[in-house]
């Protein structure tokens, strides 16, 4: 296995595998001045959002470390920051510029839309041609930080996609990397499997902890089961019948021999390589962004149906072992081990195709979702704003 | 050819990999966890991605994939038949 990657090395130290620079919202009032500078600097991404105004408590703490963490991300060179007023916009920025990069914000009231959108534009100028400049060095392996969640799970999903991260996460383990995998609900079944993968009883109490939370969630809202949502409608036409076979198959994405060394909350950054769980939603878009705003540089997403999904600022590389959706969807696969399941190729040499791919990516290979356009931007909402 | 995989030899349902699994076919399942094979006769037709019975379990009866409890038999079903949502259902929830 090769051992560096050429990625963007960042003022904090950490490496990151793009290079944006994004226009971030606070809130939803400032999409328009974001998306308007976006399309005035070329260059710049504008990564609207439908909240941000009202949240308060945890769902507000939780909005604040997502919204900084992306604009933290290595895989982002700089940021402009737009709210509709500069508090909070303050708050954003500041968060974003502890790690040393570039960040300007602009706060609406008392200019309006189109002095905002003047100085921003400018910002976004300058940034856009000092980020253009910044250049690609030899990063070692162990610098690259990889999550993983999966969607339009089915049935292959189990014995051939999620091995195949499980095999890759097994390898990229023993070499140092950071790597993360959440889906809260989606261990239901399985949580026991967990507790002899967890590095210490205090890890298993500390998952559980997060495992029982999600779970009286569930058990507030539910309505007679979750069967309309968890499996999905489309991991049912896949051939998932219940939580607990989908939660296996979930599970097959660590592999069998890295260990659990941390459990991070949502959007929480972890303070050590090894392999993290993190409390989060099964949405696709809503866990993806979150590991974005952890700080992951490469995302693997297998998937069995067909899921589309994209993030604006993390690469999602798709491995499908499903014949079909290889074959009806193949501008959305990037890795296709659908050859597991007829013996064609073993899961070590799956997972090789796999790390081969991230290497690829790490180095500038746009993924299918970059290139197809996917920017999914989803906050996780706990709760009804004020 | 490869018709379905299970992962442990104990698993009470495997999952067809292929396209156009139909009622009378003889099926070459494959054990991931041994990499040898199994042969069954399938009953019904079978979508891809969706799993055939190995073996004949009544209501109640607990359904085992990857070695593990995945939910219950809430009607009757016989070797060879279409396993899904008709026929069983989550002990969670």
């Amino acid at each position: 296995m090769q051992k560096t990657f050429s990625g963007y090395r960042r003022e904090n130290g950490r490496v990151g595998v793009r290079n944006h620079v994004v226009v971030l919202p606070v809130d939803d009032l400032s999409n328009a001045a974001a998306e308007a500078v976006a399309h005035n600097i070329k260059g710049a991404m504008a990564i609207p959002h439908p909240y941000g105004r009202l949240q308060f408590g945890a769902d507000l703490d939780l909005h604040f470390r997502t919204l900084i963490g992306t604009g933290a991300n290595p895989n982002v060179a700089a940021v402009v920051v737009i709210g509709i007023e500069d508090q909070w916009t303050k708050k954003v920025v500041d968060g974003i510029a502890a790690t040393g990069k570039p960040v300007a914000g602009f706060g609406i009231e008392l200019h309006g839309d189109h002095d905002t959108i003047m100085r921003a534009s400018r910002a976004a100028r300058e940034f856009v041609q000092w980020a253009s400049e910044k250049r690609r060095e030899e990063c070692a392996l162990a610098e690259l930080w990889v999550s993983t969640k999966c969607g339009e799970s089915d049935t292959t999903s189990g014995c051939g996609a999620n091995p195949t991260v499980g095999n890759a996460f097994d390898k990229l383990y023993d070499a140092g990397c950071t790597l993360v995998f959440g889906e809260t609900s989606e261990i239901t079944g399985g949580e026991k499997l967990l507790e002899a993968r967890c590095r210490t009883p205090e890890v298993w109490q500390r998952f559980m902890f997060m495992f029982d939370r999600y779970q009286d969630m569930i058990n507030r809202h539910k309505t007679s089961d979750l069967s309309d949502s968890q499996p999905t409608k489309g991991n049912i036409a896949g051939g998932l019948t219940t939580i607990e076979e989908k939660a296996l198959g979930n599970i097959q994405k660590i592999g069998r021999r890295c260990v659990i060394d941390g459990v991070i909350d949502k959007a929480e950054v972890p303070t050590g390589p090894g392999l993290w769980f993190m409390d989060s939603s099964s949405a696709a878009a809503e866990m993806v962004t979150l590991c974005a705003a952890s700080g992951y540089v490469v995302h693997f997403f297998p998937t069995g149906q067909g899921n589309v999904i994209g993030n604006p600022i993390l690469p999602v590389i798709k491995i499908c072992a499903n014949p079909r959706t290889v074959r009806t969807m193949s501008e959305h696969v990037d890795v296709d081990t659908s050859g597991l399941l007829q013996r064609e190729i073993t899961m070590d040499q799956a997972g090789d195709r796999l790390i081969d791919m991230m290497f690829r990516t790490a180095n500038g290979r746009l993924t299918a979702a970059e290139a197809l356009g996917h920017r999914e931007f989803v906050l996780t909402r706990l709760y009804e704003s004020a | 050819m490869i018709h379905c995989v299970l992962h442990d030899p104990n698993d009470s349902v495997a999952v067809v990999v292929v396209e156009n699994v139909k009622a009378g076919m003889k099926l070459t399942g494959l054990i991931l966890d041994e990499n040898r094979t199994i042969e069954l006769a399938c009953v019904q037709d079978i979508p891809i991605g969706h799993k055939v019975a190995l073996k004949d379990m009544p209501v109640g009866a607990t359904v085992i994939k990857y070695g593990v409890d995945i939910g219950k038999v809430v009607q009757p079903i016989r070797q060879g038949e279409h396993a899904h949502v008709h026929n069983i259902k989550t002990k969670r929830w």
